[in-house]
């Protein structure tokens, strides 16, 4: 169903469905996370929303926006593996459903290209007011990642975990950083990603392939020829069991799990450790939602999450802050049970069932979509979702348990209510 | 009663329903294109129907507050096993959640569509509540209750709730408090449970990859086996509710890193005639995202002020029987934020809106609806909600498209009063 072409310095990836009432045009900058650049990269995505050559304002490109039946522009920044990714989407109604029948898709597209290409700069600098109100934007985000128990949790055992490697960069950049980012440098590190970073661009949705084609290489351009691969240096962690604990004003703590899992997206294994997370705290029947949480009542969640371009895997709970030691044994009782294949052959199957609907499903989202076909890119295969699921429906018990004995537990994060008495 | 089909000509999309026997609403959206199926069984029972009478008995009672949630949670355990074990057997994935007006039940999969309709069918319809399983439930129950007492989010959407409602039972938390729901029995689970899972007060909608005729009958033919009460319509009591605000000003005191500052809109407090909830809906809606969305006169204003940061966020939630909106963000100057919002509000009476500014609201409108579409769930959980209204999701583009600027202007003339606003402010001590 996808399909790609390289050209004018960009990869174009075609997939043509009727599951959408709307196009979607996204556009992936790829580079590798470096502590250097982060807070560059963290910001741009704010300051591509604040206007564009031809609408140098923000309320004139939200009007255009609205003109062209609700266009849905959104900017970010995530980190995938040790890269850091900036990705650019415009949604825009697809024709067929609009009452007039308008020439809305290339006036997306002539749009599209000024979001990627021409913000809004005067001669070789972006404009200092907007540079500085966004500074402040951003710096309220970072300031405001603590709120969030959960996500302040993970990002702060990704920290002690990965100390000293680049998955540790924080995504949303450093607030000391800030204060050295101005309109000229900021201008000057945008073009320099323009013309460098690995860029991919995804077109879904019910539409004329040729015309499609055509419309597109009309307005989006690069002079890079071909586009230089960036490979990273896959350096490999001995994993060090640490604990560590951090106390707060929180009624619930949150403890959380990393492991070094030592597969990726593009090993043999791969599917192999998609079943395992199935098994181990994927969905609601696995293990630790069953064990923690149905059996011993310990915790409102407990799951795992997989990261699939490093190599990690993380438990997540949260629990009642004297109930730590029981629940950290009970999720090591349940990883030494993986390990030691205690599951049925019909667990297995269930799950991979499971695992299939999942993936499946989310092809059936736009987003989701593109974001799964990216995986490719990330690892740099051609492992389709079809052929993922394929791989996933075969794996066995011996393949899990394989994998489970490739995996390591690395650190222990705890954060928890302040003045008790959480020893391990 | 037959099978009615409706055809949507300008979306593409039919839809076949039916009323049973019983009193369930069947509604079939075939979509092939999709991988999946997704399928939502719903009562209109949500955490506002706190004091009813009843079924089969003549004086209304009052139960505790979380109620509904908590049955929600119970409907999972069954005496031999849990509910999300057997839909993982059969590699679909459930769901269920509780607002203040409904309790629904859900599943999505894409394989083994018929055999997961018919334990959704059957797990909500076959309860078994136990004292042991009762107590079990309310640690869960807490331990959730507290993860939202650490939400700044959460208690900022609760306390603007509070804020403007005096009696109305939307002010109460869903899920209630500790102390609420630590005085649930079985017995109440069972009484409200006969009352509102009734399938006259119930609605099933289907969206995607299966075949209508073998759907329609397997639920006929499902539903043909089992026996329920005859029942009237359920007599719901609420408590008189004012237009204005309860509290003009709130603040409430959390360890926060930016204060956080949220103006409600209270739009009504008792029941809207269906006649015009449509209108009051989209234009409220329309207006909203045209005044705050980016881009929007006002959102300029807090913009460039610097009032508000990325955090900012409106929303609009209209009900049968209660409506509200809220604007809110983090910010560092809520007093300053809170005096310009309502100022801005307050002078909506006599905004200069454009045939021009109309036409763009109704584009955007139309895009939204359409993009909405592209998710089973966004429909299917759309679809009944209008439906409680008797209007159906899909006739909203064109009824979009009716909307006049003499509409907008008479909407705003009416829309804000001092008396209706309240603003709430979550800051460190």
């Amino acid at each position: 169903m996808e399909s790609t072409v390289e050209t004018q310095g960009i990869r174009y990836h075609f997939i043509e469905t009727k599951k959408f009432k709307t196009i979607h045009l996204v556009a992936k900058f790829k580079a590798p996370l470096q502590r250097d650049t982060i807070t560059k990269r963290a910001l741009i995505p704010y300051v591509l929303k604040e206007g564009t050559k031809s609408y140098p304002k923000r309320q004139l490109l939200r009007r255009k926006l609205d003109d062209l039946y609700g266009g849905m522009f959104s900017a970010d920044g995530s980190k995938k593996g040790e890269n850091h990714i900036i990705t650019i989407r415009l949604e825009l109604a697809n024709p067929k459903f609009l009452p007039d029948n308008t020439a809305i898709l290339e006036e997306g597209i002539a749009l599209f290209k000024e979001l990627l290409f021409h913000p809004i700069a005067d001669g070789k600098a972006f404009i200092p007011a907007i540079i500085e109100r966004e500074k402040q934007t951003l710096k309220q985000k970072i300031q405001s990642l603590a709120d969030d128990k959960m996500q302040y949790a993970n990002l702060r055992l990704i920290e002690e975990m990965c100390k000293g490697e680049p998955y540790s960069i924080r995504v949303h950049g450093y607030e000391e950083d800030l204060n050295e980012v101005d309109h000229k440098g900021l201008y000057e590190y945008y073009q320099n990603m323009i013309k460098e970073d690995e860029l991919d661009v995804y077109v879904v949705g019910d539409f004329n392939r040729r015309e499609m084609e055509q419309t597109l290489s009309k307005y989006l351009q690069r002079d890079v020829h071909p586009m230089k691969k960036i490979s990273l240096s896959g350096e490999k962690r001995i994993s060090k069991q640490k604990e560590v604990i951090e106390r707060q004003a929180v009624q619930q703590a949150k403890l959380h799990i990393g492991y070094r899992t030592n597969i990726t997206f593009k090993d043999e294994e791969y599917p192999a450790f998609h079943v395992f997370n199935g098994l181990f705290g994927g969905f609601p029947s696995s293990k630790l939602f069953m064990n923690v949480r149905e059996k011993h009542s310990l915790a409102y969640y407990a799951s795992s999450r997989m990261e699939s371009h490093k190599g990690l895997l993380f438990v997540f709970s949260g629990i009642a802050p004297e109930n730590y030691t029981k629940t950290k044994n009970i999720i090591r009782e349940q990883f030494e049970a993986m390990k030691a294949g205690e599951f049925t052959e019909q667990a297995l199957c269930e799950v991979k069932d499971l695992i299939s609907n999942q993936l499946l499903e989310t092809m059936d989202h736009p987003q989701g979509m593109v974001e799964l076909l990216y995986q490719q890119v990330l690892a740099d295969t051609e492992q389709d979702p079809k052929e993922l699921i394929a791989k996933i429906k075969a794996v066995t018990k011996k393949d899990v348990i394989d994998a489970a004995k490739k995996i390591e537990e690395d650190t222990v994060y705890l954060l928890t209510e302040e003045g008790g008495n959480a020893s391990a | 009663m037959p099978v009615h089909k409706q055809h949507y000509a300008h979306i593409g999309e039919t839809i076949y329903s039916e009323k049973l026997d019983n009193g369930l609403s069947v509604f079939l959206l075939p979509k092939k294109e999709m991988a999946k199926t997704y399928s939502i069984f719903s009562t209109n029972y949500g955490s506002i129907d706190q004091t009813f009478v009843p079924i089969g008995k003549q004086e209304k009672i009052t139960v505790p507050e979380g109620i509904a949630h908590f049955l929600e949670h119970k409907l999972f355990e069954k005496k031999d096993r849990d509910v999300f074990a057997d839909f993982s057997k059969q590699g679909a994935s459930a769901n269920a959640f509780t607002s203040f007006t409904k309790t629904a039940y859900l599943f999505s999969a894409t394989s083994q569509i018929e055999k997961n309709v018919e334990t959704l069918l059957d797990f909500v319809q076959e309860p078994f509540f136990s004292d042991e399983s009762v107590e079990k439930e309310k640690g869960i129950i807490a331990q959730e209750i507290k993860m939202y007492d650490d939400q700044p989010e959460w208690q900022a959407f609760m306390s603007a709730l509070k804020a403007m409602f005096a009696h109305h039972p939307v002010h109460i938390d869903i899920a209630g408090t500790v102390e609420s729901i630590s005085k649930i029995t079985k017995e109440d689970l069972y009484t409200c449970y006969e009352t509102f899972y009734h399938p006259d007060n119930m609605t099933l909608f289907i969206a995607g990859n299966f075949d209508v005729d073998t759907m329609m009958d397997l639920i006929k033919t499902n539903q043909e086996k089992k026996q329920f009460r005859k029942t009237d319509a359920i007599i719901r009591e609420y408590p008189e509710e004012p237009p204005e605000v309860y509290q003009k000003e709130k603040k409430v005191s959390m360890a926060v890193s930016v204060p956080k500052c949220t103006i409600g809109i209270k739009e009504y407090g008792k029941e809207l005639d269906k006649k015009v909830y449509l209108k009051k809906e989209m234009l409220t809606n329309i207006v909203l995202d045209y005044l705050f969305s980016k881009g929007g006169a006002f959102y300029e204003k807090l913009y460039e002020e610097n009032l508000i940061d990325e955090s900012f966020y409106f929303e609009t939630n209209l009900e049968k029987n209660f409506g509200y909106s809220l604007i809110g963000t983090n910010t560092n100057n809520p007093d300053a934020f809170s005096r310009r919002c309502k100022e801005l509000l307050l002078s909506t009476a006599s905004l200069p809106v454009t045939e021009e500014d109309v036409e763009r609201m109704k584009r955007k409108k139309i895009g939204q609806l359409l993009r909405s579409m592209n998710s089973l769930e966004f429909i299917a959980n759309k679809f009944i909600h209008y439906r409680q209204q008797d209007i159906s999701f899909f006739d909203l583009i064109p009824f979009v498209q009716t909307l006049t600027l003499a509409d907008v202007r008479e909407f705003l003339k009416n829309w804000i009063q001092e008396e209706k606003l309240s603003v709430c402010t979550i800051m460190n001590e």
